[in-house]
């Protein structure tokens, strides 16, 4: 099996990941009429990237979710990271 | 067809040490302009190609492959053939697929082994039995054959089964269709390729699509590998890498790209004449006339490009396999292997125009492209000599992701997709 690193809990095996989607995407802000058009990019389009991809993960064991990015073709893992940002003192 | 294949020709071959069958089909320099150019040599692209010299008198048209005809998913599947859908508009697709098929071996002058054995879908409980039931009734208002079928008919028909009490998924029945089956999944390529070629296309391999050639917002052909080839209408038909072409083309598909495997193990007696299938135990087999047992199962669980399987499914299918049927347990394996797969939203294809003026699209079958072959070749030909859709391809517009009107066939092939 492939590990992956969960970045609250280290490498685990690939079995308590959950694959949640593209990163990068903002749900349309609905204060104004959102038209089909945007309504579709926002919930069907892909990007579907071959090659170097950025995604939303979550490791299901700890519940985090954070931002994975791989390789599409050669599943390899060449960054994770929290999504939750530093609270500054 | 000059070249006509029939068992007087096969005789006379033997005679002459089969010298003169001469090839089946050429291998063309691309021109610099043509009528209709299909991107993608696969089943789909090379039915359309048929489909648009056969019914529609275009012949000026080319199909390009950046590998080699028939290597993709076309030549990676488990060679299932159904219409078992419950929706009407998908039973009138898939079943139009399967009336194709029953004439292919004729139309084509091409044996492509379509054998109607049967597809069995087990249920493992009273209420699966019930879903059976709805299923079955809708399939049969749909003009689509269905047989709802007890245990002692399972046994019949696949005795090979685990009918075990304790079982891990006792077996309740299931849903039969009587003519759904496999076919040859290469003789399906090679078939329609022979057929197209002599009606005048040309089949262009080893072509890579650079880029689209597109002027004041229409697409008027594309750069590849072997210089610029204009053409009046573009159609992609490339499965998992519908993406790729679409961020050269600069429009958006629905689409995310997973892995689907399949094994094949060795030769066997024959132990099964029937395709059957366990949602519940997440895997499927049939077996080759070779009497290899040709085994699926459901897409891995990370979208990917990489053309090979991933160990979770692995276990998934073959552990399940064996539990399906315990006599199988010891049966090796032969080979394996992975295709990549367009999967959509409602895991139902795309057929129509693409968003760009021009680039016309036939993908997004998913893990079912194969059996559609034939209706998703006739559909998207039409769809490209005519310029709108038959009246069977116009519910799977691309269209339907901004109406809201989704044909969710998530549930059809019983597996997660």
């Amino acid at each position: 099996m492939q590990r992956f690193p969960c970045p609250f809990c280290g490498l685990r095996d690939e079995r308590e990941f959950h694959y949640a989607g593209e990163l990068g995407k903002t749900r349309p802000a609905t204060f104004t009429k959102v038209s089909d058009k945007e309504w579709r990019d926002y919930l069907y389009a892909y990007r579907n990237e071959k090659g170097a991809a950025e995604e939303v993960w979550v490791h299901l064991t700890c519940r985090e979710m954070f931002v994975m990015c791989r390789d599409t073709v050669t599943m390899e893992v060449i960054e994770t990271r929290a999504l939750r940002k530093e609270v500054s003192s | 067809m000059a070249n006509t294949y029939s068992a007087l020709r096969l005789l006379r071959e033997a005679m002459r040490g089969h010298k003169g069958w001469g090839q089946a089909w050429r291998s063309p320099k691309p021109k610099s302009e043509y009528d209709v150019l299909i991107i993608g040599a696969g089943g789909h692209g090379l039915a359309t190609a048929y489909y648009l010299a056969k019914k529609h008198g275009v012949t000026r048209v080319a199909v390009i492959e950046k590998g080699w005809l028939g290597g993709g998913n076309t030549g990676r599947n488990t060679t299932a053939i159904r219409s078992n859908y419950y929706y009407p508009e998908s039973a009138a697709l898939y079943d139009f697929s399967v009336r194709l098929y029953e004439g292919l071996s004729r139309e084509l002058n091409y044996n492509v082994m379509f054998s109607q054995r049967g597809m069995l879908v087990l249920s493992h409980s009273e209420p699966e039995m019930e879903l059976a039931a709805r299923t079955v009734n809708a399939m049969l208002i749909n003009g689509t054959d269905a047989e709802l079928v007890g245990p002692e008919r399972v046994r019949e028909l696949a005795p090979i089964l685990n009918f075990r009490p304790d079982a891990r998924f006792p077996i309740h029945g299931g849903v039969f269709q009587a003519r759904g089956g496999t076919g040859r999944h290469d003789a399906v390529a090679w078939g329609y390729a022979r057929a197209a070629d002599a009606l005048g296309v040309d089949i262009i391999q080893q072509c890579e699509v650079t880029n689209f050639l597109i002027e004041g917002g229409v697409c008027k052909g594309v750069e590849t590998t072997h210089g610029t080839i204009r053409a009046g209408k573009v159609g992609a038909a490339v499965a998992g890498h519908s993406s790729v072409l679409a961020k050269l083309g600069g429009y958006k598909v629905p689409i995310h790209s997973y892995a689907l495997q399949a094994f094949v193990s060795e030769p066997l007696k024959p132990v099964i004449d029937t395709v059957a299938f366990s949602p519940a135990y997440g895997a499927y087999f049939s077996q080759s006339d070779k009497g290899g047992l040709v085994i699926g199962g459901g897409l891995d669980r990370v979208p990917s490009y990489g053309q090979r399987g991933n160990l979770p499914m692995q276990e998934n299918v073959i552990g399940g396999l064996v539990e399906f049927a315990p006599a199988l347990a010891k049966v090796k394996l032969l080979r394996h292997w992975g295709g990549i797969v367009d999967v959509t939203p409602d895991s139902s294809p795309l057929i129509g125009p693409s968003g760009v003026d021009g680039i016309y699209l036939n993908c997004g079958w998913g893990t079912g492209g194969f059996k559609a072959i034939p209706a998703g070749g006739y559909l998207f030909a039409h769809l490209l000599a005519t310029g709108s859709h038959h009246e069977i391809s116009r519910p799977f517009d691309p269209d339907r992701f901004r109406t809201g009107f989704l044909i969710d066939e998530g549930a059809a092939s019983g597996i997660a997709h």
